[in-house]
């Protein structure tokens, strides 16, 4: 066993931590009287803080430090939170990661920068004038109350701290401790009570209320109550105004009326604490052994069928089930959820906005749906990629969306769901959609397409995903440059996914990857060439016929069978393994495709379905291009995966060759 | 090119005078290859031909789960092909090509055993009168009345990658 090094579990989880944090502020953004997302982002400082220093990440902790002072005060309602608030600690927690990173590097200017940021932020927030934490609801009163108790009052048995409770349960409440009495510490006497209390109750409950929480100790204590019918516009009142007790006016209890400052009830249980974090690799090992327990567990059944022993079958049976339920598991436990993916785009989005200066809001939904995690991390890029061109190029600027009469915010949707064996993800916005005419002149201006050439609208959107293609007149920081959506077609070809783009001119535009659950396990049809056998990628074949032999012997030398009066080219796989067998009296053709072409491959036998756990070719086989990996059998051979992509290519490559030669 | 790899290779020794080899026999000859690179001894398996692949690897076999390719020394140092016997066994090592760990079985006659080859006994291989490329071969050691080779597998491995499927393929 080897420990993990120290560092890197802090690395990781301070990762997590900024993320928190980060989904945190977002948060609050939308609702910044959520008092529960404060706390969770103070929390978060306060903990990335604590074992920063512990890791001897000094810079770190010094730096969070401020921000979580910011957010404690906050937190104490001393400052209410306002959006420069929360976009000053967005950008320091930012600064924070590169201190996590490298812990080493010259931090110091940018710290003090982000440092002055906050503080001017913080002043701002306190500026009078700004809203109160404290909104004042029909029905309810604000209340201020000052109480100091007797110096001995500890001494004496009181302890104010339940009357500090009791006075929150009455309402929302914000509680300002004055320290100022508290004497030197040579002066200092444990016993003693030093500090008096301001406290600021949002209530519809009457003054008698507050007179009860005080009733054992009113005698000993000075109590100043006063009722504020409108918002102060100053918070503390540092002198105390004796206003007669008769002079408050309590107003007609509403019960159960909810505080307007606080939010929709959104709690969502934490349930990270369940969690154990495993690395990737000790998974794809468990894989693997999960494998060959199933590859075991066959050759067991098998012996076990063949003798008559009906202990040695019973035993076998047990044995196929639990590793046929291990293996299910084991495949459960790769799936992640998207909403680790979703989630990052929130802040893309919103610093998106602040750059384009347009006002965008991102709708996402289905969180939920589980991808494998290895899907995940390389769905990441594109999914960049596609939510800054939709920022970028699809959203109008908010003159323009008013002036076609459109609501000023822009909206961005971004969903996933399953859909048989596949994860859609679609990417929708609504602004102006795609021009068509523009891609088109583009095209026709680069070379990608002949003049006039006729197009379907789904041919002519898939060109912006041609390397070098932007139909952005000017290019800007964010998009334009025609880097990226090659870079998503080609990762979306990679995971065996497909791209199917939308657009309603002014109404918008939708790009939907459709994506295999996994890349772990596919659903195969095995077939024989020869001696060999082979998996065909079961989401690619259309369908399954025999090649009689007129057929075949009519075909020979031109390849294409006729399938509902098209012509389809095919491959003889025979001929392409070189087998060097013979034939098998009533081949079959199996019918793949990829979108719209197809091809067909003429093999030996259909063996059946087949549940494929997929593994790589080796580095050693990188140069053979018809396969895509390889698989284990039920009787521990291994079969080759076919590459769709290649075969289909090959195929009408083959088919321009022969209409080229006559 | 090819006299840089040699100089890397001749660093087996890395200074050490005594190196623990697993010996095996192919077509005849005795072969060597450290010890540490050494995962597994295998009983010859159903092996899959993978077609379009070069002749070298010309197949994989499933080792514990992993799909490796299984290689064919012989065919590298240009020898006949043996039947396989009972001895026949496939030694699993773990080389490193371009910086990555590789995973590779090697068929084999037979495997003989773990020895200790002094460097003191150990000749650079011949720059003529050899049958074989030079570069394949690491160095060879004398004992006794035979030679016992020690192939340069990294060498061996890279050159896949170029000149032999032109070689296998005509």
């Amino acid at each position: 066993m080897s420990f993990p090094d120290p560092i890197a579990v802090f690395r990781t989880e301070a990762a997590e931590l900024l993320e928190q944090i980060e989904a945190g502020l977002l948060d609050l953004n939308v609702n910044l009287g959520d008092k529960d997302q404060v706390d969770a982002v103070f929390r978060g400082l306060h903990t990335l803080k604590g074992s920063g220093a512990m890791f001897g990440f000094e810079a770190l902790a010094a730096f969070t430090h401020h921000c979580e002072t910011a957010f404690d005060r906050v937190r104490k309602g001393e400052v209410p939170a306002t959006q420069e608030l929360v976009t000053a600690v967005l950008e320091a927690k930012d600064h924070m990661r590169a201190l996590v990173e490298t812990p080493t590097g010259d931090h110091n200017a940018m710290s003090e920068m982000l440092l002055a940021n906050l503080r001017s932020a913080v002043d701002a927030a306190k500026n009078p004038g700004s809203a109160p934490a404290l909104k004042v609801a029909p029905g309810q009163t604000l209340f201020k109350i000052r109480f100091s108790l007797p110096q001995n009052a500890m001494a004496n048995g009181t302890n104010p701290l339940p009357l500090l409770d009791e006075l929150a349960e009455l309402g929302e409440c914000k509680i300002i401790a004055d320290r100022s009495a508290i004497p030197s510490l040579d002066l200092f006497a444990p016993t003693d009570l030093y500090i008096s209390w301001e406290v600021e109750l949002l209530t519809t409950q009457p003054r008698s209320a507050i007179d009860d929480v005080f009733i054992f100790v009113m005698d000993e204590m000075q109590l100043d109550v006063s009722a504020v019918e409108a918002p102060p516009a100053e918070k503390p009142a540092p002198a105390a105004i004796p206003v007669p007790a008769a002079a408050a006016t309590p107003v007609a209890a509403v019960p159960a009326l909810t505080p307007a400052t606080s939010g929709p009830a959104d709690s969502k249980p934490n349930k990270a604490a369940e969690n154990v974090r495993v690395p990737a690799e000790k998974l794809d090992e468990l894989m693997d052994r999960v494998g060959e327990l199933v590859i075991a567990q066959s050759r067991l059944s098998q012996l076990a069928g063949g003798s008559g022993d009906l202990q040695l079958r019973a035993v076998s049976e047990d044995v196929e089930r639990l590793s046929g339920e291990l293996r299910d598991t084991m495949m459960v436990l790769r799936m992640v959820p998207v909403a680790h993916l979703f989630s990052r785009f929130r802040r893309l989005v919103h610093d998106l906005a602040h750059e384009t200066g347009k006002t965008i809001e991102l709708v996402t939904e289905g969180e939920s749906t589980e991808v494998d995690k290895s899907v995940i991390e390389r769905l990441a890029d594109p999914l960049v990629h596609l939510v800054r061109n939709s920022c970028d190029h699809g959203l109008e600027t908010p003159e323009d969306r008013l002036a076609s009469g459109k609501p000023e915010a822009g909206h961005i949707f971004l969903t996933a769901r399953q859909q048989a064996g596949e994860v859609i993800i679609t990417i929708k916005d609504d602004g102006r959609g795609i021009n068509k005419e523009r891609v088109r002149a583009k095209a026709e201006s680069s070379g990608l397409i002949q003049p006039n050439a006729s197009l379907s609208d789904q041919e002519l959107y898939q060109l912006i995903f041609q390397p070098g293609f932007s139909t952005a007149q000017t290019v800007t920081n964010l998009s334009g440059r025609g880097v990226g959506m090659d870079v998503v077609k080609r990762t979306i070809d990679a995971l065996r996914g497909t791209i199917n783009v939308a657009s309603y001119p002014g109404e918008g535009s939708e790009i939907s990857l459709a994506i295999p659950l996994t890349l772990a396990i596919i659903d195969g049809l095995l077939v024989r060439v020869g001696s060999g056998r082979y998996v065909i990628p079961l989401s690619a074949v259309e369908e399954c016929l025999e090649l009689s032999i007129e057929e075949d012997m009519r075909s020979r030398g031109r390849s294409f069978i006729s399938l509902r009066d098209s012509l389809v080219p095919f491959l003889r796989l025979r001929d392409l393994f070189r087998t060097g067998t013979k034939p098998d009296p009533f081949q079959k053709v199996v019918v793949i495709s990829t979108g719209s072409e197809r091809v067909g491959l003429v093999v030996d036998q259909i063996i059946g379905d087949h549940q494929t756990v997929i593994k790589g070719m080796s580095k050693l086989h990188h140069d053979v291009a018809t396969f895509s990996g390889a698989t284990i059998l039920g009787d521990g051979d291994v079969a080759l995966i076919l590459d769709v992509g290649h075969l289909v290519s090959e195929g009408q490559q083959q088919e321009a060759h022969l209409r080229a030669a006559g | 090119m090819n006299e840089m790899m040699r100089k890397i290779s001749e660093n087996i020794w890395e200074g050490r005078e005594e190196l623990e080899v697993l010996t095996f026999d192919i077509a005849g000859e005795v072969f060597a290859i450290e010890a540490v690179m050494v995962q597994e001894i295998l009983d010859l398996l159903p092996e899959t031909v993978v077609p379009g692949a070069k002749a070298f690897v010309g197949a994989v076999i499933n080792f514990r789960g992993k799909v490796i390719p299984l290689a064919d020394i012989r065919l590298a140092f240009g020898m006949e092909a043996t039947k396989p016997t009972i001895d026949s066994r496939i030694i699993v090592i773990e080389i490193e090509l371009d910086g990555e760990p590789v995973l590779a079985g090697i068929r084999t006659d037979k495997v003989n055993e773990v020895t200790t080859l002094l460097r003191a006994a150990g000749e650079p291989p011949p720059s003529v009168g050899m049958r074989w490329r030079p570069d394949f071969i690491d160095c060879l050691v004398k004992r006794g009345t035979e030679f016992i080779i020690i192939p340069n597998l990294q060498v061996i491995f890279s050159a896949q990658h170029d000149h032999r499927h032109a070689a296998t393929a005509a």
